[in-house]
């Protein structure tokens, strides 16, 4: 590519703040010192001294393990776990005579189970390397020599070399800018991956080096960088060019990061610096934190308890076997002679009986740990991961326009999804589309546009409707009242006249076409546009196929201005170093004339300015000042003669801002020369000054110049809604959740938002927690900052106690109390002293909006309700300042929309729009909390029930550790006969389908309740396996004491009781696993009774073996149990007996004590569903009344209009 | 990015999926969702009761205690109690490849003490305290002043005399230490035949067993007087044990217990009392199952009373 088509322009012009030239100045003097030690050869990798160096490759592995490290870093991994470390001591030790059984039998199942989760990690694992080969092995043109460039991967980039990098495309390393396609050398570079910003960052190179822009002329470029060592710090940079014996400093002006994009850039020249995991973004990336939900932390909890139960159950045995032992030798005469005491080993001296115990003790331990369910963390990872997949494929949450489905990011969260109080949701992007749209304007004191916003949708729904159904769907319009659907229905007619553009959804014939020129004040609304069109920051770009003139603008409400201009007669169509051009619809001759402004100055927007201004002067010579800014800043601004229409603006402003939009105010100002000269003296000084405070000085110059304004009008963009939101959130309400808003937003348009989205509803107390009080503007100026501070802080004291005094009066009356909170309130209510009377407050109201919050604000204030309350919170939100919040909440909910991928790399689980939430908690996150904790509680009876039977053996055993059952009975019970029925639970189980989790929303209490695994719960199951392990034991000793066990007078060994009190194990917790769910699938049937068969086959193939493999268990089925009666009539009568218990107490709960899910099984079950009236009866009783949301709404309507009914004015 | 493409590629995966697959991954698969109703647990509860009182009858009286014909073959079993053959020492005393092969005869490790003949380390077969206590009490039994031939053949398992017992393999240097535990072993006989050592050792479940000893296989009849001769040679004094001798005859169900037949009838009698406690309460308080105000969370002070 030649370098003619170098683009003539000069934009430092137009980021005035934050072009700044490096200088060899402070830090520079450290290059080459410590720290700063990196010598980079441009142009020459391979040479002498660059081999010298011997830099990283840019290969970059996110692996978690390489070959080599993969066994003993994931076996570490995986023996940190206390279960697994215990289980390893037990393997150890089973190869020790202290072994109650074969050390094979005992290593296997730990062996199957450590595997399992190996391998687990192995193809996770490999899955990131396929990302890693593909990310390596992307191409990118490299200088070969000789000028020619040729494409390289990625991975074989070295320190050094040349790199073209084009248009869109990522930079494959750090590199320093040498040269672009601009004749400045600049580029554009979009950050989003690096910090989730959308607007475009401009980088200049050196002069020096801004020469060599072609190919061929890399031929011979010769450079030396020092600079730095590789740091995370992606804002600084330090480091010096030597070119032909020259110095020249480099500053992050130069430095192109890794994972960012050139943008409205042909292309690019760039040295490579830094690579693969030198490189800035590969030194900042973190580990996210890992996050463990509060039913595994619980879980952990019950795993303690049973070490304890079997640490006790130990040394209850050992202290009767030390017992038993030391009376084997009395005075020298032997009493259990045929243990021959008197020859014996340290494990059984009667002279040692002590230490015998001990060592009894030991085996005690490995004895009884089949009451640790060694698969059970193996088997939840599975499950989880298994439930992930369901989640991910669920077409309820599929975007179709997108093509996004949801997306867990991390499976170990699904069950704390079931459990969520309180969801804190960003607004924008997250409840609204992030998509403005020009709706609104308020000109010389006219309102224009007849745009239906959602918020007047909303507010019509809630004044006129007769909403006799509360969920009637939007498309019912005989509900509507008339002048919405009149309006509604011309807007519709326009929109079908005019293909609707992006941005923009004006209607108003008096605008539209030109027609405004006919309006009373054409000169105004010719300066109205005008200013739209000029005063910004945007860059067209024309689309090379269709001719049409797009914008790139830092703000989507920014490019609304401007296309709404366009769409108006203003055209914006080239920006150049110093001039705007416009195609302007001219009032007089009605005729489309092209202007051009010159640009003298830009006085960006900031959150402390808000607002913007350019200076310009106009073809006829004039100086012009363009402002536009928040309401607040502006009509203080404005000069005493400029406020004709200041009345109705103010008043229309209101009005739009009700109506939840955005408004800004527009003005303007001529200036003299003069002005104009001393400003831009003042304001060039500004700008070279190197300090801290050159912001605030430039932001004093820029205040003097802002003043004496003219009054134009104001506009209205609306931040839309997404599909479905208000649905949502008022099914998440009735779920009891509680729905917290933390918007940057300010706090008008939050409050907005919340009527829109049913958060705020009328008649709804407010309590206002504000810092733009009077006094609080005096503090603000007051020259003792510690001072306004206090005086703040008390300030915001004094409201948070007024707060919840009328919460307390409020709530008297059954009052729904909404909480809106402002971010420099939020500032004083966060710190130690008044969080917890700030928490208190906000828990009581039934809504809460933070708005002007800072991401770091968003992140304290989920950790205060997260720590304070111990409930679950969940964070949504779209953008990278949500990326605090969601990893601060207990479960971080990416959107992935259009704000960058920040979010979602930092999220646990992507959904595409806000509305899949309701499926993702109240369906989803319901199930998996009710399997998975439904999974352990079982995991505990069965090992309990299994366990206990072998401890009871243990007592008619003289606690000798002999085990009742055939070595590989006991160490393939976790593995294969009791494994997958309770996979099959904690994947597949339901308790009532989607369609009733949804119509009964309130069933979602049951997790946050936390109903399905309390303690009392858990110690409940403990108990019934205990129950089954004392039935099972007792029942078939008793059976088989003694007596002959079939016709041939054979008696019973140790062999035949225990395979037969194995059979009832594996019936009894089989039956006792089918008997507690309510839905089979054909999965369940073949899992479950297929368990119970396949221990047969097992028992029949295990026992054809040689008995030197099959040892106790030969042909113990085919000769013994199976022609035995009484084997068949001992299961049904053991298993029977211990399924009584269960059956009834289940009966006697299903009756008198139903949880709401039985309830709604029972509805499902009964036939009930279609009884509408039954079904509002279950629903409508477990309401609760501070709700929001539209139900909430619709009831508090109907209260006090029967009120109104009843005492007649 | 990457994590983006990735995205597109699953769900690609997820929607394509459709047809037959999908009821699966949208979790809509036909199911039987059986929940505990009134009629349910009535149901269950009068059948379990109406099939296992008879059951139980059934086995009770397969087990009956009055006197009366004992019926060929009338099974002699010794008793004895207090005596853990399931000590893991005693039970681990052993030798399995000795038992069964003669090239293994050497195989005594874990049979120790009784492993080895003391003077000459020369290996003991059969090894093992098992072996060692051999029970050697013996029984003569007379009706009437008439011998009564006690039949010793074919009381062990088939399993174990043909595959666990070798027929090759002979008693060797058995019961030749200082101490002698039980009985001696004739060593012209193989321990395939060896049929009371079999039964030995096949270690007892607990600790009160039974073994088997013979069979006696002509009728006794009810009330007749049998004269018993013993030789007590077995040491159960020093740990305090006792020694029985049971006749007994078996039944289908095996040999005379109440305890299945009196469970079944237990288990079944509660379950039609539960069955007829469940109508009572049904028909006392026929609450409508679907009433929330049980609901745990509407009892608590945050909802607010309407």
């Amino acid at each position: 590519m030649a370098g003619g088509r170098r683009k003539k322009q000069h934009f430092s012009r137009i980021h005035a703040f934050s072009c700044g030239k490096a200088s060899f100045k402070g830090e520079h003097s450290l290059i080459g010192g410590p720290g700063f030690s990196r010598v980079v050869y441009c142009n020459d990798p391979y040479g002498f001294e660059a081999s010298l160096r011997n830099y990283a490759g840019n290969y970059v592995r996110s692996t978690k393990y390489t070959l080599a490290t993969f066994f003993p870093k994931s076996l570490f991994e995986q023996f940190r776990r206390a279960a697994n470390f215990y289980f390893l001591i037990c393997a150890i030790l089973s190869f020790t005579p202290l072994s109650p059984y074969t050390p094979i039998s005992n290593v296997l199942p730990l062996v199957v189970v450590i595997g399992a989760t190996m391998g687990k990690e192995v193809i996770e694992d490999w899955r990131r390397k396929k990302q890693d080969n593909e990310i390596n092995n992307r191409k990118v043109l490299v200088h070969q020599g000789d000028g020619v460039f040729e494409h390289t991967k990625w991975m074989d980039l070295k320190v050094g070399d040349i790199v073209k990098v084009e248009k869109d495309e990522f930079f494959p390393a750090d590199l320093i800018l040498l040269s672009s396609s601009y004749e400045e050398a600049i580029c554009y570079v979009e950050t989003t991956n690096l910090d989730g910003e959308t607007n475009l960052k401009l980088k200049q190179a050196l002069e020096a080096t801004s020469t060599v822009h072609e190919e061929s002329s890399f031929q011979d470029f010769k450079a030396v960088i020092r600079c730095e060592d590789p740091n995370a710090n992606l804002y600084s940079f330090v480091g010096s060019l030597e070119l032909r014996e020259e110095q020249h400093p480099l500053s992050p002006q130069q430095l192109l990061l890794r994972d960012s994009k050139l943008r409205n850039t042909d292309y690019i020249y760039g040295a490579v610096i830094f690579t693969g995991h030198d490189t800035k973004v590969i030194q900042n990336s973190t580990e996210p934190p890992s996050k463990r939900s509060k039913i595994e932390r619980r879980m952990d909890k019950i795993v303690y308890f049973l070490f304890a139960v079997l640490v006790v159950l130990s040394i209850i045995g050992s202290i009767f076997f030390g017992i038993a032992t030391r009376e084997d030798l009395q005075n020298g005469r032997m009493t259990r002679w045929y243990l021959r005491p008197d020859d014996t080993t340290i494990y059984y001296d009667p002279n040692g009986a002590a230490f015998a115990a001990i060592l009894q003790f030991l085996t005690a331990l490995m004895l009884y740990s089949y009451l640790i369910p060694i698969s059970l963390y193996v088997s939840i990872e599975i499950v989880k991961v298994l439930q992930s997949i369901f989640i991910n494929q669920d077409l309820h949450m599929y975007y179709e326009e997108a093509d996004k489905p949801a997306r867990a990011r991390t499976s170990n969260l699904n069950e704390e999804l079931g459990q969520v109080d309180t969801i804190l949701s960003d607004k924008t992007g997250t409840l609204t589309c992030n998509s403005m749209e020009f709706i609104k304007c308020s000109v010389a004191g006219r309102s224009y546009g007849h745009g239906i916003t959602e918020v007047e949708r909303a507010m019509a729904w809630r004044k006129g409707s007769p909403l006799n159904e509360p969920m009637a769907s939007r498309g019912d319009r005989e509900l509507w009242p008339q002048e919405v659907t009149e309006v509604e229905r011309q807007a519709e007619q326009f929109k079908e006249e005019k293909p609707s553009v992006k941005g923009f959804n004006f209607v108003d014939e008096r605008m539209m076409n030109g027609n405004w020129r006919n309006e009373p004040r054409p000169d105004v609304i010719q300066k109205f546009l005008r200013l739209l069109a000029i005063c910004h920051t945007a860059i067209p770009e024309v689309d090379e196929e269709t001719g049409k003139i797009l914008y790139e603008a830092e703000s989507p409400d920014e490019a609304a201005f401007v296309v709404a201009a366009r769409e108006l007669g203003f055209e914006f169509y080239e920006r150049t170093q110093t001039s705007i051009s416009l195609y302007e619809l001219d009032p007089v001759s009605g005729e489309k004339v092209q202007r051009s402004y010159k640009l003298l100055n830009i006085l960006e927007f900031s959150s402390s300015r808000k607002r913007m201004s350019v200076i310009l002067r106009n073809e006829e010579g004039k100086l012009l000042l363009l402002c536009k800014g928040a309401d607040s800043v502006m009509f203080e601004r404005l000069a005493k003669n400029g406020q004709e229409f200041a009345q109705e603006t103010k008043e229309h402003i209101d009005e739009y801002a009700d109506a939840g939009l955005r408004t800004l105010v527009l003005a303007y100002r001529e200036l003299d020369e003069e002005e104009y000269v001393e400003f831009n003296e003042k304001f060039t000084e500004a700008k070279n000054v190197v300090s801290a405070d050159r912001e605030e000085v430039i932001e004093e110059v820029a205040e003097k110049i802002e003043k004496d304004l003219i009054l134009l009008g104001a506009t209205a963009v609306e931040d839309k809604l997404q599909n479905g939101v208000p649905e949502c959130i008022d099914k998440l309400a009735q779920a009891g959740i509680k729905i917290w808003v933390l918007t940057g937003d300010k706090m008008e348009t939050a409050i907005n938002i919340g009527f829109a989205c049913s958060l705020l509803r009328q008649g709804m107390k407010q309590i206002v927690i504000n810092s733009e009080t009077p006094e609080a503007k005096a503090w603000d100026k007051a020259e003792d900052k510690s001072a306004a501070a206090v005086a703040f802080k008390a300030s915001v004291l004094q409201q948070i106690v007024d707060g919840k005094q009328l919460l307390s009066s409020s709530n008297a009356n059954s009052e729904a109390v909404a909480l809106i909170v402002d971010g420099k309130s939020l500032t004083y209510a966060l710190e130690d002293d008044v969080k917890e009377i700030f928490l208190e407050l906000a828990i009581g109201c039934a809504s809460v909006i933070c708005c002007r919050s800072s991401p770091k604000q968003k992140a304290l204030v989920t950790r205060l309700v997260k720590t304070k309350t111990g409930s679950t919170t969940l964070a949504i939100g779209d953008g990278a300042n949500d990326v605090g919040m969601l990893q601060e909440a207990d479960i971080g909910v990416g959107i992935s929309g259009v704000e960058g991928m920040q979010a979602v790399m930092s999220s646990d689980i992507a959904i595409a729009q806000f509305r899949f939430l309701e499926r993702l908690l109240l369906v989803h996150g319901h199930w998996c909390y009710r399997r998975i904790s439904s999974m352990i509680c079982y995991f505990f009876y069965k090992n309990i029930a299994f366990g206990f039977t072998i401890f009871f053996y243990e007592i008619y055993a003289s606690f000798s550790g002999q085990a009742v059952y055939n070595d590989w009975f006991l160490s393939l019970y976790n593995v294969f006969f009791t494994s997958l029925p309770v996979i099959a639970l904690g994947v597949f189980d339901q308790d009532v389908s989607s369609r009733f989790c949804l119509k009964f929303p309130l069933l979602y209490q049951e997790g946050v309740q936390n109903v399905l695994f309390s303690w009392r719960r858990i110690l409940g199951w403990s108990f019934n396996g205990v129950l089954s392990a004392t039935i099972i034991f007792f029942f078939c000793i008793q059976a088989m004491e003694h007596q002959a066990f079939r016709k041939g007078g054979e008696v019973v060994g140790l062999e035949i009781l225990g395979a037969t009190m194995y059979t009832c194990v594996v019936w009894v917790v089989n039956c006792q696993m089918a008997l507690s769910i309510t839905y089979f699938t054909y999965i369940q049937h073949i899992f479950i009774w297929g368990g119970i068969i396949f221990w047969y086959l097992f028992l029949m193939a295990y026992g054809a073996m040689d008995p030197d493999i099959s040892t106790t268990a030969y042909q113990v089925f085919v000769e013994a149990c199976a022609p035995a009666g009484m084997y068949w009539l001992l299961t049904l009568l053991v298993l029977i007996s211990s399924l009584v218990p269960y059956f009834a107490y289940s009966a006697i709960q299903m009756r008198f004590f139903p949880l709401y899910h039985q309830m709604i099984q029972w509805i499902r079950s009964d036939g009930h569903s279609d009884d509408p009236e039954y079904c509002h009866m279950v629903r409508q009783r477990s309401l609760r009344h501070t709700t929001v949301g539209y139900t909430a709404r619709f009831v508090a309507k109907s209260k006090s209009s029967k009120k109104g009914a009843q005492d007649p004015r | 990015m990457e994590i983006n493409t990735n995205g597109a590629t699953t769900s690609s995966a997820a929607v394509g999926g459709g047809g037959g697959d999908s009821r699966f991954t949208q979790q809509e698969l036909p199911a039987c969702k059986p929940i505990v109703t009134p009629g349910l647990v009535i149901t269950t509860f009068t059948i379990i009761g109406i099939i296992f009182i008879p059951m139980g009858l059934v086995s009770l009286s397969a087990s009956e205690h009055v006197p009366k014909l004992m019926k060929s073959p009338v099974f002699i079993y010794y008793q004895l109690d207090s005596f853990y053959q399931n000590h893991r020492r005693y039970v681990k005393s052993r030798s399995d490849k000795q038992l069964r092969n003669k090239a293994a005869e050497n195989e005594t490790t874990t049979c120790d003490p009784e492993g080895r003949s003391q003077p000459d380390r020369a290996p003991i077969v059969p090894c093992g305290l098992i072996a060692w206590t051999l029970f050697n009490d013996t029984y003569g039994f007379s009706v009437r002043q008439k011998k009564i031939q006690v039949n010793k053949r074919n009381i062990a398992w088939d399993s174990d005399k043909g595959h666990k017992f070798g027929s090759n393999v002979f008693p060797k240097n058995f019961q030749t230490g200082g101490l002698i535990g039980g009985a001696q072993l004739d060593s012209s006989i193989p321990l395939s035949e060896q049929e009371d050592l079999i039964v030995w050792m096949r270690t007892a479940a607990l600790p009160n067993f039974r073994k088997l000893y013979g069979r006696i296989e002509e009728d006794l009849q009810p009330n007749e007087e049998i004269t018993v001769v013993i030789q007590n040679n077995y040491n159960t004094y020093s740990f305090g044990g006792r020694k029985e001798l049971v006749l007994s005859t078996t039944s289908w169900i095996g040999g005379k217990n109440d305890f299945l037949g009196i469970a079944y009838i237990t288990v079944g009698g509660l379950c039609l009392f539960f069955a007829v406690s469940f109508i009572l309460l049904y028909v006392i308080k026929p609450r409508p199952l679907g009433d929330p105000s049980y609901l745990s969370w509407n009892k608590s002070p945050s909802g607010h009373p309407n």
